[in-house]
């Protein structure tokens, strides 16, 4: 089919489902809506439309980012404005049917807002304040469009890329993406238009593309929310490339905990190849190309992409030394490229915008938008989009909405365990590849982790530590006893057994490990104690000269106390909550707890009556009152 | 021996015998038997002609294979970066002692195994916890047992939100 009658068909396709003449409501089933309980929501709203003997069609679509809103419900009536709902539950359900869809109340106190401009006052969705300062390029059609209808994503400019650059010569291509500065989003940020000619001018034959959907880092999805919510975008991008690089074959190492992403992933290339837009003649210009999914089977490092090669050819995922680079000997030992999900997806809209268009977003050296993973203690966590060089502040209080429960901020985490924790003193720092990489944090995969004053830093310095030791592949000294070392004297200072000289050993243990390890994996492992030791060196030392964790979170150094003054007497709660029994009623009924028995698990404290508030944590231990 | 590989023998199928598919294989082993018994490797090692030690090297370097047969429900505590930092810590210790079971274990009867996790992509809704692919957001150690009963009693859905 040529490329004006798939789109004309897709426009078709798009206006009826935007102006049909039944009710639409479209669900956000992506992994976070599921877990939030979307699923459950469709099937209220099936159960319920039955019922009531209405009409309407559901559609599930992927996810707008706005996690702490989930499960997300949007109604599309015919002749009537568009109103989005969340946190919808079963039990709301019956009451979004009868009053929005059989009658013509919106129930605007359940709304987030409206996706149409209305004069009722409600708010307007795209005026929401975070949207104000995200700029959505990847994001644009996440929780729109039906993530398993090729036409919903024709029909909003999709595959016009594709079309522009098969009329295009292959290095024009690659110029163009040169001049528009993407530099590859899974960490490094390798400037992408070069990698794309260094495999384009490799003289041997076959020539592979690969995608890196791995996305290993445990605090990060933006890959799996674009793979859920628009999968075209990931793999019109790889066409792309492929036809620059001059390659047949490509492959998607994607993990296999990404089910959802996975189901979906194949149904696009399914589609793209019945319409001729993937497998032989491309839009019959005479190209080819088809597209493999490879499931990973978890490890941290399959990341890496020497590593990545070797799981694909099926074997353990270890690096090797580079160069050779895989654009030149990669896969099977022919010229390989690798890109991460979000750099193929930037190449559609670049090839179909301009070159010029994409470097006016962005810093002088970091173009384009950046796409986060908001986590930790936000009042909006979910996923956002900005055009690079944002500042951390704007990322954590503008969008993010500032801390939870009235907290205070302390650290921000990001580039996950690769990356490191920046304090508020480095708040104005704009996130872009150098300034970050210059403060000791990096870009990375793009998991932003906000911590407040309950957060140990010597703690997540410990988690990171205890992942980085865990996923090393063991080949290169350095990074796997070093790691463990590492692990082993940060545990001895959480535990009060750290001695001051440690702090040293660590900084100087760090050096090593970076110096002496092959891969990324090694070399930047030491970046979260680096960082944590620089920004909060307090912390280190009052956990090892004072034996206190100001966070109360080091179990060795706190103890759970109940204040006497504040202790109901007549309630039980804690007596009974205690799974190690150690707490009974002392004088006058005042509950006690038997130090010896404690487990610390806390859940005292979660069941105390907040009207008492009578369970409290003390550290260090020793200030514990008799 | 020979009434496995009559098991797996769609799956051994000629198109897959290379070693580019090993892992897959792998996968697909454990999708049928839910974990991957010694001799399942020995087959798979016969179909590709590779030596066992070559299939189980690579079984064990990656996190989602198992040896041994997992509990009924089989419980996945995270323990990504937004699960630590919201307490997993002290779920999975609950978890632990509920269960009496350590982590990577499963009880006596089968009916429970325990497992770590990183991040499954609920970081909003963390700490959480995974059984039998329902997610318990917000998850904390007096909400363990609670959770716990209602899935001895067959109910599965009462703690979503
Ligand atoms: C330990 C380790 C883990 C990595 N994990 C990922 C990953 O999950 N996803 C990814 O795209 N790149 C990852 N990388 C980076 C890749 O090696 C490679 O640089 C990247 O896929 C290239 O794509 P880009 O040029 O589009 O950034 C990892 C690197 C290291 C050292
Ligand atoms: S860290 Fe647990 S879901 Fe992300």
């Amino acid at each position: 089919m040529v490329f004006d009658e798939i789109l004309r068909r897709a426009k078709q396709e798009w206006e009826s489902f935007c102006c049909g003449d039944v009710p639409r409501i479209l669900v956000g089933t992506a992994t976070c809506g599921r877990a939030a309980g979307a699923l459950a929501v469709v099937e209220a709203l099936k159960k319920e439309l039955e019922r009531c003997k209405l009409q309407a069609t559901i559609t599930e679509v992927g996810c707008i980012g706005l996690c702490s809103f989930e499960p997300l419900v949007t109604i599309i009536k015919p002749n009537y404005f568009t109103v989005c709902y969340h946190n919808v539950t079963p039990q709301k359900v019956p009451v979004l049917i009868e009053s929005c869809i059989a009658n013509d109340d919106p129930c605007l106190d359940l709304a987030l807002g409206t996706v149409d401009r209305d004069e009722r006052g409600a708010v307007y969705i795209p005026e929401l304040p975070r949207f104000e300062h995200e700029y959505r390029v990847l994001l644009r059609n996440c929780g729109y469009i039906d993530p398993s209808n090729l036409s919903h994503y024709v029909a909003n400019g999709g595959y016009g890329g594709l079309k522009k650059a098969l009329g295009m010569a292959p290095e024009a291509v690659i110029e163009e993406v040169k001049l528009s500065g993407l530099r590859g989003r899974g960490g490094a940020g390798f400037p992408t238009g070069r990698k794309w000619e260094l495999c384009r001018k490799a003289s041997d034959e076959p020539k592979y593309v690969i995608c890196n959907a791995d996305e290993g880092d445990p605090g990060a999805f933006m890959d799996r929310v674009l793979l859920e919510s628009d999968p075209y975008a990931v793999v019109e991008g790889m066409t792309i490339a492929a036809y620059a690089v001059g390659a047949k074959q490509g492959f998607v190492y994607i993990r296999a905990e990404y089910p959802l992403a996975v189901e979906r992933l194949e149904a696009a290339l399914h589609q793209a190849e019945e319409l001729g837009l993937l497998g032989e003649n491309i839009l019959g210009k005479g190209f080819d190309f088809s597209i493999e999914i490879a499931k990973g089977a978890g490890a941290f490092v399959s990341g890496e992409e020497t590593a990545l090669i070797h799981a694909i050819e099926g074997r353990r995922s270890v690096p090797r030394v580079r160069p050779p680079y895989p654009a030149e000997k990669g896969l099977w030992g022919k010229p390989t490229l690798i890109n991460n999900v979000k750099t193929f997806a930037s190449v559609p809209p670049i090839i179909d915008k301009s070159a010029g268009w994409f470097s006016s977003i962005g810093t002088e050296s970091s173009k384009g938008t950046a796409m986060f993973a908001l986590a930790g203690k936000l009042v909006n966590t979910g996923l956002v989009e900005v055009a690079m060089g944002t500042t951390l502040r704007k990322l954590i209080f503008d969008i993010g909405g500032g801390i939870r429960g009235g907290k205070r901020f302390k650290a921000v985490q990001i580039g996950g365990p690769s990356g490191g924790c920046l304090p508020e003193s480095m708040l104005d720092v704009p996130v872009d590849f150098d300034s970050l990489r210059q403060a000791g944090a990096i870009m990375g995969s793009g998991g932003i982790i906000v911590m407040d004053e309950d957060n140990c830093m010597v703690d997540t310095a410990k988690f990171f530590l205890d992942f980085i030791q865990k996923e090393s592949c063991g080949k290169c000294s350095t990074c796997r006893i070093g790691t463990k070392h590492l692990l082993n004297i940060l545990e001895d200072i959480t535990a009060g057994r750290g001695k001051i000289d440690d702090l040293n050993l660590l900084a100087e243990l760090c050096e090593d490990i970076r110096g002496g390890s092959l891969c990324g994996l090694g070399r930047t492992a030491p970046n979260p104690v680096l960082t944590t030791l620089r920004y909060f060196r307090g912390e280190y030392e009052a956990h090892v000269l004072e034996k206190k964790c100001s966070a109360l979170v080091c179990k060795d150094l706190i103890a759970y106390y109940i204040l006497p003054d504040k202790c109901e007497r007549g309630c039980e709660h804690c007596v009974l909550a205690c799974p190690a029994k150690a707490i009974s009623p002392g004088r006058g009924g005042v509950k006690v707890i038997d130090q010896s028995k404690c487990t610390k698990c806390g859940s005292c404290q979660l069941v105390c009556p907040p009207e008492y508030s009578a369970v409290v944590k003390v550290s260090p231990v020793s200030s514990l009152p008799r | 021996m020979e009434e496995l590989k009559a098991e797996l023998a769609d799956i051994l199928e000629p198109s897959k015998r290379d070693r580019r598919f090993l892992i897959s294989l792998l996968q697909e082993i454990q999708q049928r038997l839910g974990y991957l018994p010694e001799d399942a490797m020995l087959a798979l090692a016969d179909f590709l002609g590779v030596p066992g030690s070559t299939v189980y090297g690579v079984a064990t370097f990656y996190n989602q294979f198992r040896f041994a047969p997992q509990g009924k429900h089989q419980v996945k505590v995270c323990m990504g970066t937004a699960c630590h930092l919201a307490g997993g810590q002290l779920v999975l210790e609950a978890m632990s002692r509920e269960l009496q079971v350590d982590v990577g274990g499963v009880t006596p009867d089968r009916t429970f195994g325990l497992e770590r996790v990183a991040c499954v992509g609920c970081c909003a809704l963390a700490p959480v916890v995974v059984i039998n692919g329902a997610v318990y957001p917000r998850m904390s150690p007096p909400k363990v047992e609670e959770v716990l009963v209602n899935i001895k009693l067959g109910n599965r859905e009462h703690t979503i939100e």
